[in-house]
């Protein structure tokens, strides 16, 4: 009972941008040096220490690059999209600015992950694209990202604009399912997954290691950034409130 | 809601979308022209394709990735006409009621569109091809694979519908989500030559039956906030 009031209060105190903004400077620090140490950990004992891969050689080294890329930019789109549900149902505009700010995040990740793929894909595919069910549903990701961001531009007024790109967002949520068992429907160059929840994964313990730290450290990054650009969005589009300006001043003052 | 009342609510609702149905088929017959421009484009498409491109097995994919694009075309302006002479905002303000329009207009877009195309589709495959190869099979998935590319050409068309002349953006909107139905597609060709294509039909028509019953909602919901009902 005290663990859904807390979800319930915690719910209605996230949708005001102030309490946000004035909470989550801490959060987005401590997520940002989490991040990082993380991410130097797991790329340093990835890239420096693990054994070279008996088929790859050092190529494979690129999978702790690329994996938590890969995930992020699924997870990134699956935010968006219950953003938007919660939008349309609620109408809090800060679902609205979670995804305007989240989505040219999302696109950059994905840009990465396809990138690295691209890199991967040179010496050990022969081929840097591939047109692949995995590889092409992930471009399909990347133009699922832009279109939210093209929608927004599209539609003159600010309000209608949010709705519409909230919608997208939900009705996009469809090709999540079809990226990650893409590799399994089809036989496709791109391999299975190594990594499932409650199954042993398919892949030896030395490189288990540092690429979950990797992942880790990508996930606790990519939040960091998500509130530092949710952040910018509110001092944005809150710009007339008094607080807004109070905190401005005070800032100019520093 | 007493018994009589449920009977007379479903009545309307049939009679509302044959009416919708009926309005659409014949705007479509007085404008001809307009009508046939996505099957123009299909059938060019297919000639220039078998010209352009050497022939071989891959006329399943280049048939579905021209009926995409002519859904596409079709799509563009789905609503704009109703929005333009204040059809569309009559038909809001009937929210109970909204449903079984939209499925007479996606009703009347796939006899225009899909279904043609879905016959056309043997003809095309044995321009391509040469041959008459598996064509049940080419048949049998685009008949289930059309009326889904309506559904999602309508959610785009009515996400678009306020914004002019976008059809760069319809296409932007939309092609992702035919991603799946577009893999499916040519997944059932693709197998056919082995054998069995059961697999990718079933998955067409699940994909058929999850747009059709979720789709017409969404298409409201864009509608209405498109005319910010």
């Amino acid at each position: 009972m005290a663990l859904g009031d807390w979800i319930k209060q915690a719910f209605h105190k996230s949708g005001s941008p102030k309490w946000f903004f004035m909470a989550s400077r801490r959060w987005m620090v401590g997520l940002y040096a989490v991040g990082i140490v993380l991410i130097l950990t797991g790329s340093i004992w990835g890239l420096g220490f693990v054994p070279a891969e008996r088929y790859q050689g050092d190529s494979f080294r690129i999978l702790f690059i690329h994996v938590p890329a890969a995930f992020l930019a699924q997870t990134l789109y699956v935010a968006i999209a219950a953003a938007g549900l919660v939008f349309l149902v609620w109408r809090m505009k800060m679902a609205d600015m979670l995804i305007e700010a989240v989505a040219p995040l999302g696109m950059a990740i994905t840009a990465a992950a396809l990138a690295t793929g691209i890199l991967w894909g040179m010496p050990t595919w022969g081929a840097g694209w591939v047109w692949d069910a995995r590889t092409v549903s992930t471009l399909v990701l990347l133009l699922l990202f832009f279109g939210l961001l093209a929608l927004r531009q599209a539609i003159a007024r600010p309000e209608r604009a949010a709705q519409a790109v909230a919608l997208l967002a939900v009705v996009g949520v469809v090709n999540i399912p079809v990226i990650k068992y893409s590799v399994e429907w089809f036989a496709t160059l791109h391999q299975p997954a190594s990594l499932e929840i409650g199954e042993t994964p398919t892949i030896a313990a030395v490189y288990l290691w540092p690429l979950g730290v990797n992942t880790l450290g990508y996930y606790c990054l990519a939040a960091g950034a998500a509130i530092a650009a949710l952040r910018a969005k509110i001092i944005e589009r809150e710009s007339a409130t008094e607080w807004v300006r109070t905190w401005l001043h005070g800032v100019s003052q520093r | 809601m007493n018994p009589q009342a449920q009977v007379a609510c479903r009545q309307a609702d049939g009679s509302t979308m044959l009416a919708q149905l009926r309005r659409d088929l014949l705007l479509t017959v007085r404008a001809r022209s307009e009508a046939a421009n996505p099957l123009v484009f299909f059938v060019l498409g297919v000639l220039l394709l078998s010209l352009g491109v050497a022939r071989g097995d891959s006329g399943g994919g280049a048939i579905w990735v021209l009926a995409l694009f002519a859904n596409i075309l079709a799509a563009d302006g789905m609503f704009q006409r109703d929005a333009d002479d204040g059809t569309l905002e009559q038909l809001l303000i009937h929210r109970r009621a909204l449903f079984t329009p939209i499925f007479g207009k996606l009703a009347a877009h796939w006899l225009l569109v899909g279904l043609p195309i879905a016959v056309l589709g043997p003809f095309a495959a044995s321009v391509l091809q040469g041959s008459f190869a598996n064509v049940e099979t080419l048949l049998a998935s685009l008949l289930l694979g059309t009326p889904t590319l309506a559904c999602i050409g309508a959610i785009g068309a009515a996400l678009t519908v306020g914004t002019g002349r976008s059809g760069l953006l319809l296409a932007i909107l939309v092609m992702p989500l035919y991603v799946p139905v577009l893999i499916f597609g040519v997944g059932a060709s693709a197998v056919a030559a082995s054998g069995a294509a059961s697999f990718p039909l079933l998955m067409l028509a699940a994909l058929l039956v999850a747009a059709i019953t979720a789709a017409p909602f969404a298409i409201g919901k864009a509608l209405a906030i498109s005319q910010e009902y």
